[in-house]
């Protein structure tokens, strides 16, 4: 059964004629234990897919569901135990006031689960930072630590689900290997199911199992990950991007600026 | 797996929460001392704060105690800042008075901070028909000059020192419920305040544990410029007769009883005008070093 379904996803944002539809008819179907990217140029609404699961956005409009069960509009508890987000910028994304251990606290109170300060030395031992880094502020933290920390946060709820958007991209390039690493054990270990948002198709061909290619709102092509790598794929907008992520062609610049324009 | 580099220029790895805030305080504390203007504004602040403290120990007479053979005398050995108009000294009552303007500041800022953070927290984040009601509110409060506002509520009620410090607190409340609101709405949107929404934590828990505490260092601040303008408006009210009443030596007060002998006795002005020149000046100089240090966007 599948772990996550999108179904005929519709959202737009504004009313009447200045409506703007973001996403149309997106259909995805995730499941459990699988890694599944979802790539596309920026504006493309990957990001608002994801969002639309984490439950910040609830005025969409089709079908979602996570682990069988139909999200409402409003986002409950449970379900922010089964789904949680890890953000791309790992300098925004943290509390620039709370310790590692206040930020790691607060999932644990918000939803009762005691034996806090245990969990909070399994988890930072979980992603691989020391239990000595429980007191400090991010500003005392590396970006790649940073990052750790928000994996932390997004897994001391213990949830099945990670939504990742573009975990890596604000990170330097060793230091996202590290946390691609990272997630790839962590999934293997947990056997958590991922959803992932880039625009970097080497991060999608390490990580994920499967690929949906997105344009404008709509899903346009799904392939298997491995052929990103050695086959030429057939849709021509995959191509393209598979050729982009390659090298930079005079041919296919010349090719895609007509339609740019 | 992975290589953890502790990243330089920080002190040490802090061992429990209450050290690692301690660290920060220090940080923030060394920040201060080493603007020089900033600390001269925190020693008169202290001083002031200790000659409230000891009033009866620094004043060398009775403050309301008249002595009507010695009337208006110029400042001497006897009488340091001279005598007024009633013989009083004018030295313990620029010390007594130093409480009368703790009093007005603690008290106004402690109604003023609180609700304005909360008002500003609170229609910043929700937004919608919240927000609107919450900042027509405001305007109307904003839309009158201070003083003039003050004056009117003052009038009403009666005049008195509390019913000054209800006065003045009604007016100072607006700009800090904006400035809540205005650091709110940058808030919202961030990706912290989103991440811990997602993990299912409630407004009010929002609210109190992530939004206020980021509004609350622009919010301190802008209370430690404030102290200054509401030491001007306590001494406004004093000098038209609305606020303390005699014989209690509130500064401004005291200038305007002075105010009759000013162009023979220039010390019964001049003294509680130093006074509180002096003393808003401290605080502005102070707020400019809290500013320095607080303001996330200074770092």
């Amino acid at each position: 059964m599948a772990m996550i379904e999108v179904d005929k996803l519709n959202l737009s944002f504004g009313e009447g004629d200045d409506a703007n539809q973001v996403l149309h008819d997106v259909c995805i179907a995730v499941s459990e234990g699988e890694a599944f990217g979802l790539v596309g140029e920026s504006g493309s609404g990957k990001t608002t897919v994801l969002r639309c699961l984490a439950g910040q956005y609830n005025h969409w409009s089709g079908r979602l569901a996570i682990d069988g069960e139909n999200l409402g509009r409003k986002l409950e508890k449970a379900r922010c135990r089964k789904v949680q987000m890890v953000f791309q910028d790992p300098y925004g994304s943290l509390h620039p006031r709370h310790t590692v251990e206040t930020a790691l606290t607060e999932p644990l109170a918000i939803h009762g689960i005691g034996d806090a300060s245990r969990r909070i030395d399994a988890i930072l031992t979980k992603v691989g930072l020391p239990t000595s880094f429980r007191y400090r502020y991010p500003h005392q933290l590396s970006g790649g630590q940073r990052q750790r920390v928000a994996i932390a946060r997004a897994l001391i709820l213990e949830p099945r689900i990670l939504l990742l958007d573009e975990p890596t991209s604000a990170l330097d390039v060793s230091v996202q290997a590290e946390i691609l690493n990272l997630l790839a054990d962590l999934r293997q270990r947990e056997g958590l199911t991922y959803l992932l948002v880039t625009h970097d198709l080497g991060v999608v061909a390490h990580l994920c199992d499967r690929v949906a290619v997105m344009q404008h709102g709509r899903i346009v092509d799904l392939i298997e990950s491995a052929n990103l790598v050695g086959c030429v794929p057939e849709h021509p907008y995959t191509r393209m991007l598979v050729e982009a992520s390659r090298h930079y062609d005079r041919h296919m610049a010349d090719s895609v600026a007509p339609e740019a324009a | 797996m992975t290589t953890t580099t502790s990243p330089a220029a920080f002190d040490s790895t802090p061992q429990s929460s209450a050290q690692a805030l301690r660290q920060n305080l220090l940080r923030n504390l060394r920040k201060l001392l080493r603007n020089p203007l900033s600390v001269a504004g925190l020693v008169v602040i202290l001083l002031l704060l200790l000659l409230a403290a000891f009033a009866p120990l620094v004043a060398t007479h009775n403050p309301l105690l008249q002595d009507l053979g010695n009337t208006l005398k110029a400042p001497s050995a006897a009488n340091w800042f001279g005598t007024d108009e009633y013989g009083r000294d004018i030295f313990s009552r620029l010390v007594y008075g130093s409480r009368i303007t703790l009093y007005i500041i603690s008290l106004v800022t402690v109604i003023v901070g609180p609700v304005g953070l909360t008002i500003g927290v609170v229609s910043g984040y929700f937004g919608g028909w919240v927000d609107t009601v919450f900042m027509r509110i405001t305007d109307i409060f904003v839309s009158f000059p201070g003083l003039v506002l003050a004056l009117a509520f003052v009038a009403a009620l009666g005049p008195g020192l509390d019913h000054a410090v209800i006065a003045i607190a009604l007016t100072a409340w607006p700009p800090i419920a904006r400035l809540a609101r205005a650091e709110t709405l940058s808030l919202r949107k961030a990706d912290f305040i989103v991440a811990v929404q997602l993990q299912g934590a409630s407004p009010l828990r929002i609210l109190v544990r992530h939004v206020a505490p980021m509004c609350l260092s622009s919010v301190v601040v802008r209370l430690t410029m404030n102290m200054a303008g509401i030491i001007l408006t306590a001494a406004g009210l004093g000098f038209l007769g609305l606020g303390a009443q005699p014989p209690i030596p509130e500064w401004g007060a005291m200038i305007s009883a002075g105010r009759r002998y000013m162009l023979e006795c220039w010390w019964l002005v001049a003294m509680p005008g130093a006074a509180i020149m002096m003393v808003s000046l401290a605080f502005n100089l102070f707020g400019d070093g809290m500013r320095d240090v607080l303001d996330p966007r200074s770092e």
